[in-house]
């Protein structure tokens, strides 16, 4: 039998260091089109609730990762394009990263581990940089995901809940899923918190905000995207058919939500529970709902007490009030499809869970 | 081939290819753990076990395959691995390499290589972003369902609401990337093979389109080879033991 000491150390190689406040903030594409409101609730989170200093550059550009794993975008031009945004962070004076994207932030990674590995592939890089703008880079002191940085704060979230991971009808903590994007620990387990097995930093989240963590067998499956797999419409039959198998193994444990801490995988899982509907009838929640999915900033938000509808969930396929009615969140129907200034906009219609 | 280069050797030139094949011995964890592997006829023990046997003709019959298309590059094979390989950077080389040679155009998975440069790469130039909300097409992607038809026809009043910046000048979700920025990027592409291998990308398609009898445009989607590349689905490549 292990001893506990042992038990110690290792766990210990899998905690990670992230810093408590000046960010240099790196956005996701796929994040920011889909989910616009959890990438500026981030911020909102960090600069107005927590007091925290992100800084974000205009010219900050796609770090090329889709088409990187995609295979249309060669090596050399990755590194070189990450290069220009860890220049953009030297020259604004900051030293800590804070990636949005589960993509990027595997790329910084493996990007970081092979310039150890290959000392003459990060001079290269620093070479093709100044040629290509003028630039010149240091290597960020400290790299984390979002998910990261939100889970470092969870106690000082939990501290100001406006509501708690409970159903307030049977007073039972929510049962919720959690999704790690394969790319945050699976090349790299020594960069996530808890590995690639035991990853925490969503079931952190959900500890601390009072609900609880379901186990179930394909829970560190893929969510399906597999990148030339979904983007090519004669391939997505691999992207659909994972998704349904994740869901088929967590579907007998009744998951009132799924949270997830990469853009895609949200999208992925709400939007294939509309395709398996649509296509086969087939849905995964109880009483023949579907399963709503929430980004983290999502979550957090909503345990602060935020609106849902200034979050964005009701442009999600599958509609969150199911779970909103179990948290006791009150919900304004009439705001919903709203704009900035109150104006009403059409109702879009054939959502799931309406 | 006619020279017969010795494809390893350009493998190996690869620091994706040396990093992710130190010694393979078989044991197939990687193959049990693949999500391609569920559902495609692909086994990434044996890719890895035919280019650890160096055999040229072997590697060469690879480059021209689907096979080496089935990845989805989840790299769930690098966490299982005990000997720390990662068959996934073996699968980023081997297409990088099918691209180099032009023989990506010889299978039906590899000729997709064009729908991805004329969709996310035309992106990357064209916004900056490998994928905007603008620039994900309802025709294309179906099964972003209703939901997403009605944000392509709100998106100003979506992104208002919820803080987005689109098209916006300054920092936001969404905002226009400055055209100093898109140009640095391009640039960044010229300067370490980038352009170079989307117009390769390009000629060896415009090739196979001519070979295939096929309408085929210099730029843009609507031309019957993006049309082919992209929808066409042999059904040829499953695993029929995964149901």
């Amino acid at each position: 039998m292990m001893k506990n000491e042992g038990k110690k150390r290792i766990w210990s190689d899998y905690q990670k260091e992230i810093a408590d406040d000046h960010f240099f903030y790196v956005r996701s594409c796929i994040r920011q089109s889909f989910f616009p409101g959890s990438e500026q609730f981030f911020l909102n989170l960090m600069r107005k609730v927590l007091g925290k200093d992100v800084y974000e550059d205009p010219a900050h550009t796609t770090c090329t990762g889709i088409g990187y794993h995609s295979d249309i975008v060669p090596a050399a031009t990755i590194m070189t394009v990450v290069a220009r945004h860890f220049a953009l962070m030297k020259e604004a004076g900051y030293k800590n990263l804070a990636v949005s994207c589960v993509t990027s932030f595997g790329l910084y990674t493996e990007i970081l581990e092979t310039w150890k590995h290959f000392p003459a592939e990060l001079e290269k890089t620093r070479e093709y940089l100044f040629k290509a703008t003028g630039r010149e880079f240091d290597i960020p002191e400290n790299v984390a995901h979002t998910s990261d940085i939100v889970y470092s704060f969870r106690d000082q979230i939990a501290a100001k809940a406006k509501i708690k991971l409970v159903n307030s009808i049977t007073g039972e903590p929510l049962k919720i899923v959690e999704h790690i994007g394969c790319h945050y620990s699976k090349m790299f387990p020594k960069s996530g918190i808890g590995g690639a097995e035991f990853p925490h930093v969503l079931s952190g989240m959900i500890d601390a905000w009072g609900g609880e963590v379901i186990d179930y067998p394909e829970r560190r499956h893929c969510c399906g995207f597999g990148f030339r797999q979904y983007l090519v419409q004669a391939n997505r039959g691999y992207s659909l058919s994972n998704t349904v198998k994740k869901f088929n193994s967590m579907k007998p444990y009744k998951p009132d939500m799924i949270l997830a801490n990469c853009p895609g995988c949200t999208m992925f899982m709400d939007k294939w529970q509309y395709t398996a509907k649509e296509l086969e009838g087939i849905t995964f929640g109880e009483k023949g709902e579907s399963i709503p999915v929430l980004t983290y900033e999502e979550l957090a938000g909503l345990v602060l007490g935020m609106n849902p509808w200034d979050l964005g969930l009701q442009y999600h396929m599958v509609q969150s009030e199911p779970l909103l009615r179990k948290l006791g969140v009150e919900i304004n129907a009439s705001d919903k499809y709203k704009t900035k200034d109150g104006k009403q906009m059409p109702v879009p219609q054939n959502l799931i869970n309406v | 081939m006619e020279k017969q280069e010795n494809l390893y050797e350009i493998l190996m030139d690869d620091i994706r290819f040396e990093e992710g094949l130190k010694a393979c011995m078989n044991c197939g964890v990687c193959t049990a753990i693949c999500p391609a592997a569920e559902f495609y006829d692909y086994d990434p023990r044996k890719i890895v076990d035919t280019v650890q046997r160096r055999d040229n003709e072997e590697i060469n019959n690879l480059l021209k395959s689907d096979t080496i298309w089935y990845c989805g590059e989840c790299m769930s094979c690098k966490t299982r691995c005990p000997r720390g390989n990662t068959p996934g950077f073996v699968i980023m080389a081997l297409r990088t390499l099918s691209q180099k040679l032009g023989y990506f155009t010889e299978s039906e998975k590899g000729r997709q290589q064009f729908a991805i440069k004329r969709t996310v790469g035309d992106n990357i130039f064209k916004y900056g972003y490998c994928a905007a909300t603008y620039a994900v097409n309802p025709d294309l992607h179906p099964e972003q369902g209703p939901v997403w038809e009605y944000i392509l026809e709100n998106t100003d009043e979506v992104f208002e609401r919820l803080g987005g910046q689109l098209n916006g000048t300054g920092t936001g979700p969404l905002r226009k990337i400055p055209k100093e920025a898109l140009d640095e990027i391009k640039k960044i592409f010229d300067v370490t093979g980038g352009t170079e291998f989307f117009e390769l990308i390009e000629e060896h398609s415009k090739r196979k389109a001519a070979e295939m009898g096929l309408q085929f445009e210099s730029k843009g989607i609507d031309n019957e080879y993006f049309n082919e590349v992209f929808t066409c689905n042999s059904g040829n490549h499953n695993n029929l033991e995964s149901d």
